[in-house]
């Protein structure tokens, strides 16, 4: 029987560094293993014995696309535990924070990171050569994601303004309007991107996936909203261990998450907008329907075009966060601490990011636990690898290869968060 | 209609046009990933008129949103390539393409390297830029930087005051 080995040993264009090692003998697949091997970072270890008031920016490092997840996670989680509510314009800030990142990490894996495999290209260098105006359109509309994280969070990646309770510094409504016409310009340049992942060629493949994703009644969801599935689960962030479990498996540094009663789950953009689609902008909404992806779809590839319409969306929603802002009075609430647990879970560009810490009464952290999307993804990925290659065996095993990278970018994986780096291996026994 | 340059922001750009852009880039919670930060603070205590420091993460866009309107350009960066720790790496990016490999330790999947060639490619590379790469030794998670990193920082720094004496000459 024909046996052969895929093998990535170094997954280019994926956040940090991890690889894959497919097994297939005859026509079926044998193994899947896909491997996070950077070293696991201990920063929830890192975090026992720190003020409370340090989470947001020690988490923050975890990640350099999505810090803004690490901080809203945790500041969220902390005034959970001190009985805390963060309202009005602050609450809108932190939106437009998250706006900042959303857009910033999706034309970044959008163009540079995702598109290449759709188009037949190496890398975006490749790609630019022959799509240059799409590749600076790309860099620009970026740089308006960056604008928004560099004003509000007080520079572009790591942020430091963010605090529990608030922030440090408030910028004036005259500053943030000064991005009003950049936000007006990737409005439209979002639209452009909705068409032009609209127009690429996508493989047929469906799964029955089981998305999980934030639900808030009157929100597409950034900060705030019930754990909610297409399975049934509707669950307070308090109870997310209650539903959920993480597991050690040998050839990976990252935890596998999984629903206990279901399994593997899907979480990101994808979710996201399967469970949300009724809380998009009314343009968000008609550009997706235009994009031929209507309420909803179960394929994965078409991951693409929905960070295109979640890019539009955070542009519309951040120029309706600023047209309505009023500089708050205070820039942070009063903050007691006590002892206690909390929880917060917010929805990183990846997908839902758990944060629990446990805290003695003087605010210091007794424990930390960190759930990323990658982690949560992981299962996922490695069961639509086992389902999509059956029917490729026919391909090279160069064609087949890059199908299954291309397939993994689905997920925007980011191991550098779910280790708190990407190498395929596809073995042929 | 071309919108006019305002004489303040004319200024600006004639001005960046004549200095030398610093970039230090690195996460200096990494230790030896941070050596461009520590040669940014180094070069940024000078207070050489002529030069703007900046310091960044290594995330490409940044990087090529940061070079804008600077001719000249001298990034510094931790690289994994392999070769002695202590390593230094010049590389004329007008006349060599920057191996991607090099700046592997970046965890961005669009580093430095990257932020080069896609320039070179779109036509946005300044119209001299030096990267400068120095082999580390340890990049774990921690705050110091080894002896020997340190030494090969210092002997970049003076290449690099060299180089900015060259560049206002």
């Amino acid at each position: 029987m024909k046996s052969k080995t895929l093998k990535v040993d170094y997954l280019a264009r994926v956040e940090g560094e991890g690889g894959l090692l497919v097994k297939i003998s005859g026509k079926k697949v044998t193994d899947v293993k896909f491997n996070i091997f950077e070293p696991p970072r201990f920063f929830e270890a890192f975090l026992r014995g720190r003020l409370y008031s340090e989470a947001p920016d020690i988490t923050a490092r975890i990640c350099g696309i999505c810090p803004v997840a690490y901080q809203m996670s945790s500041v969220h989680a902390m005034e959970h535990a001190f009985g805390v509510t963060v309202d009005g314009q602050l609450r809108a800030l932190r939106r437009l924070l998250y706006c900042g990142e959303w857009i910033e990490s999706h034309a970044l894996h959008v163009f540079m990171l995702h598109a290449p495999d759709f188009l037949g290209y190496a890398d975006a260098i490749q790609m630019a050569k022959d799509h240059g105006p799409v590749v600076q359109m790309a860099l620009k509309l970026k740089k308006v994601g960056n604008d928004i994280v560099t004003l509000v969070g007080g520079r572009e990646i790591h942020p430091i303004n963010v605090r529990v309770g608030g922030f440090y510094k408030l910028p004036t409504k005259k500053e943030l309007e000064t991005l009003v016409e950049r936000l007006k310009w990737a409005v439209d340049a979002s639209i452009q991107t909705v068409k032009f992942t609209a127009k690429l060629p996508f493989p047929e493949f469906e799964r029955p996936y089981e998305y999980v994703a934030l639900r808030h009644e009157q929100e597409y969801p950034f900060n705030e909203g019930r754990l909610v599935s297409n399975k049934g689960l509707n669950i307070g962030i308090h109870e997310y261990e209650n539903h959920f479990m993480e597991e050690h498996v040998s050839h990976s540094n990252a935890l596998h998450s999984i629903l206990k009663e279901r399994g593997a789950y899907f979480v990101g953009p994808l979710a996201r907008y399967n469970l949300n689609f009724d809380k998009l902008t009314p343009a968000a909404q008609d550009a997706a329907k235009s994009a031929g992806i209507g309420k909803g779809t179960n394929n994965p590839f078409k991951s693409i075009i929905v960070r295109a319409v979640e890019m539009l969306y955070a542009c519309e929603e951040a120029l309706r966060i600023i047209k309505e802002y009023k500089i708050p009075e205070k820039a942070v609430v009063d903050i007691e601490p006590k002892l206690g647990t909390g929880y917060g879970c917010t929805e990183a560009p990846r997908g839902i990011l758990y944060h629990r810490y446990r805290l003695d009464e003087r605010g210091i952290i007794l424990d930390a636990k960190i759930v990323p999307p990658t982690s949560q993804n992981q299962k996922t990925i490695e069961q639509d690898l086992r389902e999509y290659i059956p029917s490729r065996m026919n391909l090279s095993q160069e064609k087949l290869t890059w199908q299954c990278e291309q397939a993994i970018r689905n997920y925007d994986p980011c191991i550098s968060c779910a280790t708190h780096f990407l190498k395929i291996e596809i073995a042929h026994e | 209609m071309i919108e006019k340059p305002s004489e303040g922001s004319k200024n600006l750009i004639e001005n960046n046009l004549r200095k030398t852009l610093f970039v230090g880039v690195g996460n200096e919670y990494r230790s030896d990933d941070g050596v461009g930060l520590v040669v940014a603070r180094k070069i940024h205590e000078k207070l050489i008129p002529s030069v703007t420091v900046k310091e960044e993460s290594g995330e490409g866009a940044a990087l090529m949103e940061a070079w804008q309107g600077f001719q000249n350009v001298i990034i510094v960066d931790a690289v994994s390539s392999g070769a002695m720790p202590g390593t230094i790496f010049r590389i004329d990016a007008n006349k060599e393409t920057v191996p991607i490999k090099f700046f592997h330790y970046s965890t961005h999947a669009f580093g430095v390297a990257e932020a080069v060639e896609l320039a070179r490619v779109i036509n946005t590379l300044p119209s001299r830029l030096l990267v400068y790469g120095i082999e580390g030794a340890v990049c774990t998670a921690g705050v110091k930087i080894s002896s020997i990193v340190k030494e090969a920082a210092n002997q970049v720094i003076e290449q690099i005051m060299r180089e900015i004496e060259t560049a206002n000459q």
